[in-house]
């Protein structure tokens, strides 16, 4: 009941929030230089004035702005995202098929990079002052500084060129036409290198944050108390430190699922993943407004999404939290 | 000068002919290849940006093809014959030619392509058209062009890219943008098209009812999609990609490339788009608005220096406004050698006060980057105030479309005929904001108005020639753009792609005749 309230709460907060973020993104993106329909006849390397007409009247940009609006934000409302001016599908299929590769790429990631975060910084927290915890963490320091798209060439060098383990790019072989699960297998292994890439940098923030914060959970006075009733060390780590020291982890992993749709541009483009981030690129260097603006939207619901979800598990986490809420 | 890699290309160009003309060509396989970017759509003729050219030429026809010297080679038209005045062009179709679903190519499809499809939505065909009168198809393989008056060029437009026949069955009377088949295009070409998974690869297949004997060879082309520059490379290293064309690796990864083992280079199959790096110059305001400067700036410029270093040392530094490869070049002009004292002299004599202007680099790849930072530097030698500015495509479409800039890069395709791809440039009345494809630099000359105007339209040649000659001269002294580079951008593939690049659209309609020897 209080859950369900909860979530009654947010999603009608939600909705504002997104018909919000459609009119800002839509005023913000007329502040580009440049039109699609000049880009378009641009690439055609010869336009007269008439093609540019012919573009400008097509995608509706001769209206004036408050109409364009109001037939952007009407079409939200009923679903209707509209046509990719550059590629004329509509922006709804456009997303839909990237977002299996994208989501894959980038839920693989998260997983890879919140486990082993975890893990990590739970070790670094056992051994605080010894060589092997300096170890760990300096190595989360060296992920963490060191730039995605540099990790992700490197990785090519010395993983697809060198070795010659793993392929360089792409979401499977083409040409080879595998089925069931070798393609799997196919897939499999197109992934581990972005995958990889993509997860380094988050886990060596959940190292670092999940060391810092079991330091400081293993501090309090409950852990003290355990300790003098005779717990077991690994016990006390686990039920005691661990769980209380999650609530940053959860709010952090919260953010990066948020940034899922969108957040894997440069990943996607070293690596020719055919993804959602890519596709927000292109259209952005397109001016392909319609496009831009339906990922924008697919992102902010998914923040938002997210930060709901985040907010429930806090509450198992932390059954303190949900007396709050209610 | 030549540089090392310049000469191996001409070593290789050689060995090649030598050992194409010995072997006998053996069908199959399958070709993997680049295409950047992803192209927008594959319907030639209602897009006709690189990369569709690129895919669709190989899905698509056009009446003739053109000989890397830009001579009409027969396509889907056998033969013709032009008429004694040069008004009437007369093209006879071959009679064995079908669609990719199966109807047969009339001389009503020619007429249909241009004279509906073309002159709505393409203005390159639209350009050539406006000295159409009339286009006929007195039987099903012929078909009668009539000229209200001679254009010289008329028989270079007929390239696939430009002049693309369409299926009218499928196109005649729809919506042509929302038409179904635009997901699926159908030509009359040597490969259809099979699938295209967005962000992945393009694939297209042989067609096996194709009208010449045994052609093509291959069982298809798989145009990968690659958006990064550094991965593009690292494929084609790898042996993934066997062909990487022109434009498709950064300048810097050519020589290693170039160099390895199996791997061959042509400088090849650009002839018909000859594209011509400029520097535009704002005619209307500011320091470049004064003819001195713009000499000033010609003179500045270390050109063969740009084109060994950051070119590989391939293209040509043209002498002026007309390209080698553009027919009618007066080569009797005095070169803008690279000499700053000139160019100081000019200055001193405007009386430039060292007024601050900007150059907008081509925002392109890192080799245009580099460019700009080289031109900056050769300005400064010689006292030129100038700050580079950074845009995107869009940014720097917006600038030079609303002539707010001072230097700008650029190149443009010259089509093989000035009246085609030169002419633009410098026309009076084609000055108009908006576009950054037409007079941008705002220049105005009647007597360049009018000589341009006679010469696309005077008979014979020899006249033409004349007055081509006279609006060099003009153009020459006055530099109302800077003319940077005839671009070689050089294809490289496996040595053992054979017959690749035989027309002068290269891999456009390459694989056509390219077979594999493994």
């Amino acid at each position: 009941m209080v859950y369900a309230r909860l979530i009654l709460m947010r999603l009608f907060k939600a909705v504002i929030v997104l018909f919000l973020i459609v009119i800002f993104n839509f005023l913000l993106i007329q502040l580009a230089p440049g039109d699609p329909a000049a880009i378009l006849a641009g690439q055609a390397g010869a336009a007269d004035q008439e093609f540019l007409n012919q573009l400008r009247e097509r995608f509706g940009l001769d209206q004036p702005m408050y109409v364009q609006l109001w037939r952007y934000v009407s079409g939200i409302a009923m679903l209707d995202f509209g046509y990719s001016y550059r590629l004329g599908v509509p922006v709804f299929d456009l997303i839909m098929d990237r977002l299996p590769a994208t989501l894959l790429l980038t839920g693989t990631a998260f997983v890879l990079s919140l486990v082993l975060g975890i893990v990590a910084g739970s070790m670094a927290a056992a051994r605080v002052k010894k060589p092997s915890g300096s170890l760990i963490m300096a190595l989360a320091l060296v992920f963490y500084a060191t730039p995605l798209f540099w990790v992700a060439l490197m990785s090519v060098v010395v993983f697809s060129v060198y070795l010659g383990w793993l392929p360089a790019y792409g979401l499977y072989t083409v040409g080879a036409d595998y089925t069931g699960f070798a393609l799997a297998l196919d897939i499999a292994k197109h992934l581990v290198l972005p995958a990889t890439t993509l997860a380094l940098f988050f886990m060596a923030i959940y190292t670092r944050m999940t060391r810092t914060s079991m330091l400081d959970a293993a501090q309090q006075d409950y852990v003290k108390t355990a300790r003098a009733k005779g717990l077991k060390p690994s016990i006390i780590q686990r039920r005691h430190v661990l769980r209380n020291a999650l609530l940053p982890i959860i709010t952090l992993a919260g953010l990066q699922a948020g940034q899922m749709v969108g957040g894997a541009i440069l990943t996607e483009t070293v690596f020719a993943w055919p993804g959602i981030g890519r596709l927000m690129f292109e259209a952005l260097e397109q001016r392909d407004y319609n496009l831009l603006l339906g990922i924008f939207f697919f992102s902010a619901a998914l923040v938002i999404v997210f930060n709901i979800i985040t907010d429930l598990v806090y509450s198992l986490a932390d059954p303190r939290i949900k007396k709050g809420a209610s | 000068m030549k540089t090392p890699l310049a000469l191996a290309i001409s070593a290789a160009a050689l060995a090649f002919t030598s050992t194409t003309l010995a072997d006998d060509p053996k069908p199959g396989g399958t070709v993997n290849t680049i295409v950047q970017p992803e192209p927008p759509g594959l319907v030639l003729g209602m897009i006709q940006n690189a990369p569709t050219r690129t895919v669709a030429g190989n899905i698509y026809e056009g009446l003739l093809r053109y000989t890397t010297d830009l001579e009409p080679m027969p396509q889907l038209a056998e033969s013709w014959e032009v008429s004694d005045d040069g008004r009437t062009y007369t093209f006879h179709l071959r009679d064995d030619v079908t669609w990719h679903d199966g109807e047969a190519f009339t001389a009503e499809d020619v007429v249909f392509s241009a004279d509906v499809f073309h002159r709505e939505l393409n203005p390159s065909a639209r350009a050539v058209l406006q000295h159409v009168e009339s286009i006929e198809a007195t039987d099903d393989h012929t078909v009668v062009f009539t000229l209200t008056q001679p254009f010289g060029p008329f028989l270079l437009s007929f390239e696939a890219g430009t002049f693309t026949m369409v299926p009218e069955h499928l196109y005649a009377g729809t919506e042509f943008r929302d038409n179904e088949h635009n997901d699926h295009p159908i030509g009359t070409g040597p490969f259809k098209f099979a699938d295209w998974e967005r962000g992945t690869v393009i694939e297209l297949v042989k067609n096996e009812e194709y009208y010449e004997d045994d052609l093509p060879y291959l069982d298809g082309v798989n145009w990968h999609v690659i958006p990064d520059g550094a991965s593009r490379a690292v494929a084609f290293e790898n042996g993934t990609i066997d062909v990487l064309p022109s434009g498709t690796v950064e300048n810097f990864d050519i020589p290693r490339l170039a160099e390895m083992d199996n791997v061959c280079m042509t400088e090849k199959g650009h002839e018909y788009f000859s594209p011509f790096a400029m520097l535009w110059m704002n005619n209307r305001e500011g320091p470049t608005a004064d003819k001195r400067f713009r000499q000033a700036v010609m003179y500045a410029m270390d050109r063969e220096f740009a084109r060994d270093v950051l070119w590989n040392g391939l293209g040509k530094v043209p002498l002026s406004a007309f390209g080698s490869n553009a027919r009618f070049q007066n080569d009797d002009l005095e070169p803008y050698d690279h000499n700053p004292e000139r160019a100081r002299e000019l200055l001193d004599e405007m009386g430039y006060d060292g007024e601050e202007i900007t150059i907008l680099p081509l925002p392109y790849g890192e080799t245009w980057t580099r460019w700009a930072e080289a031109v900056q530097q050769n300005l400064r030698e010689v006292g030129i105030n100038v700050e580079t500015q950074a845009t995107d495509v869009g940014g720097w479409n917006q600038r030079l479309g609303d002539w707010d800039y001072d230097l700008a890069f650029t190149y443009l395709y010259q089509y093989g005929d000035p009246a085609l791809g030169i002419s633009r440039t410098y026309l009076s009345d084609n000055i108009a904001k908006g576009s950054p494809w037409n007079n941008v630099e705002g220049y105005e000359n009647e007597r360049v108005d009018e000589l341009f105007n006679e010469a696309a339209t005077a008979f014979p040649e020899e006249e033409r020639e004349k007055l081509y000659r006279e609006v060099q001269e003009i153009l020459h002294e006055d530099v109302p753009v800077g003319w940077l580079m005839e671009l070689g951008f050089p294809t490289l593939y496996r040595c053992d792609v054979k017959n690749l690049v035989t027309s002068g659209v290269g891999v456009n309609d390459g694989f056509k005749d390219a077979w594999l020897d493994r």
